[in-house]
């Protein structure tokens, strides 16, 4: 059954080498001629400022726990839809309780201001 | 063939989690980290594990990851004047600690002189398994029938982890 | 006719042959796809705003795209001298990579006959089928992330983090939004999908509407297309994330893009519009007990399909279209609707489509419980009184959006500083 996997292999290696491919031909063909101006980041003609890497909102941070914890749930759900026929009423019974309890974090989530992006 | 791919997919795998150790900048370890992952998933297509082998991807190298890449940047590493990683004593105790975790996990292994994979189901019972239920049957009757109160239990640790990290990320503002 | 026999892995030599051949055939049609979706975008738009369109390389302009990839190939590439020149050439191989190898799980055509066996018309039908190509959508954050934190540009920077927590947010609303097609499917391989829609005689788009209408706008929104092309909004951030990208490694962020579209749609024909199913029974053929069968007789005995290779072509043609229809969809979208500020895409995300999705999900399989406890066979009843339970939901859930409460917009008198606006 595994076996089944050994084109996506072959696929992979022939993209990682179109793409390391791409990359090289560019830098043999293309000419550098680099000046200060050129070497500078672009923003819209202003000079720029200051560190890029400063520390971000920690807002960024609330959205990624939240989606790991709603992708482990899409996680958990696939096993359920997939066999939903022969798993039966009962099991429906749990799975409801099991998003209603992640409803109700999402619903948390919604009230202490966790969604909103001001 | 099988025992090719199987030597390049455990030599990513060991060999990004060297780089994960040495590598060094945050971001670095971080993609030495997705590549381990994305081997690791490669071993588990081979012994069948197919579901497993997504989730490994789907959760652990696309979401996971993200949240270490997303804290990475939150704490302002990765830049290039400064290390971020310190050396000596917090490594070694670092070692120390995956080393007992290792200890322990291998004396579960053969716990009173025989291998405890022996008394697990084999490679021919799995396949007839997966032939009888499909790949993501063998993994959903066990999950909703014999450990429905785990995946329950797991309902409430999702909902406490969404409001453990409201309770951390609103503290700060 | 030749047999019956399907190439398999098993046949060695002649099952490397058809495989090789078949990824190079593929990559091949990707990769030119993706070169005339661009002159495609750039003829439709010109043609929404009244004007020609590039129409100078060749006849009719069709080989601007040539012209194109040549320019770029040739020209100077700048690297900002305060990046990190390793990651910054990783990004674009990294955003590349991914969206060349989801294609290759989605069935294109009707199997195929030849002399020496059938040839199943998908590169590698794996048994995950959809989870596969959740993960590799999920992994396509990297390359976006990585490139805006290694150009060292505040809004390169800026653009990547924005992209990353807006495709992280639809993410789940895109796994959300599959789980109806698993759950009416009750399988996870593409091909196995395909054949229950041919089975069930409606194709999926009908009994789970509102599940397809879910699944485009995150479609939408993880391809950072127009009206949720946030990471590159001009007007805010410049190019976003590859604002420091040019010439070759800007095409490979472009091609990266396109060939995203190119595996949504072809998803979006495959998961809703029956793949290259084409209307009529004529052309079904799916896996009965390892048999290809078009269908059951009267006394419920299989009727062993017969493959024809005009009947692999048409097919072909059939799912060529239906992807060609969503590649329009994309551009004639992106030319027509205005962009949504970034907190009414957060919003949208979280508070309408992953809650909506949730009950949705709920709604549906409670319905199919019933039906199958009813003692109702799948297939075209089945999936009528499927239509009707989702087409009230789709009703439903146009009635909440219209009500302009949830996303706020213009109109809602929601004051928003600049400093805001730019996070």
């Amino acid at each position: 059954m595994s076996g089944s996997y050994i084109p996506l292999l072959v696929l992979f290696g022939v993209s990682i080498v179109n793409a390391i491919g791409m990359g090289i031909a560019s830098h043999i063909l293309n000419p550098r001629r680099p000046t200060p101006v050129k070497e500078m980041p672009y923003e819209s003609g202003m000079i720029p400022l200051g560190d890029t890497r400063q520390r971000f909102s920690v807002k960024f941070y609330v959205v990624a726990i939240s989606f790991i914890v709603f992708d482990l749930e899409t996680v958990f759900l696939i096993p359920w839809a997939v066999n939903l026929q022969s798993l039966g009423w009962g099991v429906f019974g749990a799975v409801s309780l099991f998003v209603l309890l992640l409803a109700l974090g999402l619903v948390y989530e919604w009230r202490k201001g966790g969604l909103e992006w001001e | 063939m099988d025992s090719l791919i199987y030597f390049v997919l455990a030599s990513v795998t060991v060999g990004g989690a060297l780089g994960v150790v040495f590598g060094r900048s945050p971001i670095a370890s971080l993609l030495f980290m997705i590549a381990s992952l994305g081997s690791t998933a490669g071993i588990y297509v081979m012994l069948e594990a197919h579901f497993l082998a997504a989730i490994q991807i789907i959760v652990y190298a696309g979401a996971i990851m993200v949240l270490f890449l997303f804290v990475i940047m939150l704490l302002n590493l990765g830049h290039d004047y400064k290390r971020d990683i310190r050396g000596g004593l917090a490594i070694l105790f670092a070692f120390g600690v995956t080393g007992g975790i290792g200890g322990l996990l291998a004396s579960r292994v053969m716990p009173e002189g025989t291998l405890l994979l022996n008394s697990y189901p084999t490679g021919v019972s799995i396949d007839t398994e997966i032939a009888e239920k499909g790949i993501i049957g063998v993994i959903a009757e066990p999950l909703f029938n014999e450990y429905i109160v785990a995946f329950e239990f797991t309902g409430v640790l999702l909902f406490v982890a969404i409001v453990g990290a409201l309770a951390l990320a609103k503290r700060s503002d | 006719m030749g047999s019956s026999h399907i190439i398999g892995i098993e046949d060695g030599t002649a099952y490397f042959l058809v495989t090789s051949a078949k990824i190079a055939v593929m990559f091949g049609v990707v990769m030119i796809t993706v070169a005339y979706t661009t002159l495609a975008e750039r003829r439709v738009s010109a043609f929404i705003q009244d004007r020609l369109g590039p129409n100078r390389v060749g006849p009719m302009g069709l080989l601007q795209p040539i012209a194109d990839g040549l320019k770029n190939l040739l020209k100077e590439e700048t690297l900002p001298a305060s990046a990190s020149r390793l990651y910054f050439l990783l990004g674009p191989m990294l955003a590349m990579i991914p969206a060349l190898v989801t294609f290759a799980v989605i069935p294109f055509a009707a199997p195929l006959p030849t002399p020496w066996g059938v040839v199943p018309m998908v590169i590698a039908d794996v048994p995950i089928g959809v989870l596969y190509i959740l993960a590799l959508s999920s992994l396509g954050v990297y390359g976006v992330v990585i490139a805006g934190w290694a150009s060292n540009n505040k809004y390169a920077f800026l653009g990547g983090l924005r992209a990353s927590a807006q495709m992280i947010s639809y993410e789940v609303g895109l796994g959300l939004s599959l789980i109806a097609v698993l759950m009416l499917a009750g399988n996870v391989t593409l091909t196995e999908i395909v054949s229950r829609q041919q089975q069930l005689g409606i194709w999926f788009a009908l009994p789970l509407s509102l599940g397809f209408i879910l699944f485009l706008i995150c479609a939408f929104a993880e391809t950072n297309r127009l009206p949720f092309d946030m990471p590159e909004a001009e007007s805010e951030l410049i190019t976003g994330f590859h604002t420091e990208y040019s010439a070759m490694k800007f095409s490979m962020f472009f091609i990266a893009e396109y060939a995203h579209m190119l595996t949504a749609s072809a998803l979006m024909a495959t998961l809703f519009f029956g793949g290259w199913d084409l209307p009529g029974t004529w052309d079904d053929m799916y896996m009965f007990q390892g048999q290809l069968i078009s269908g059951f007789g009267a006394n419920g005995a299989p009727i062993a399909a017969t493959l024809t290779v005009w009947k692999s072509l048409a097919t072909f043609l059939g799912f060529a279209l239906k992807t060609g229809f969503f590649l329009f969809l994309y551009i004639w979208i992106r030319w027509t609707l205005p962009r949504f500020r970034y907190d009414q895409v957060m919003e949208l995300g979280w508070k309408v489509i992953i809650p909506i999705s949730l009950g949705y999900t709920m709604v549906l399989a409670a319905t199919m419980l019933t039906l199958y406890e009813a003692g109702v066979e799948y297939g075209f009843t089945f999936g009528l009184v499927l239509s009707v339970v989702s087409g009230l939901c789709t009703l439903g859930f146009v009635f909440l959006l219209d009500k302009g409460g949830t996303i706020g917009g213009a109109a809602s008198g929601k004051k928003v500083t600049f400093e805001q606006e730019i996070l």
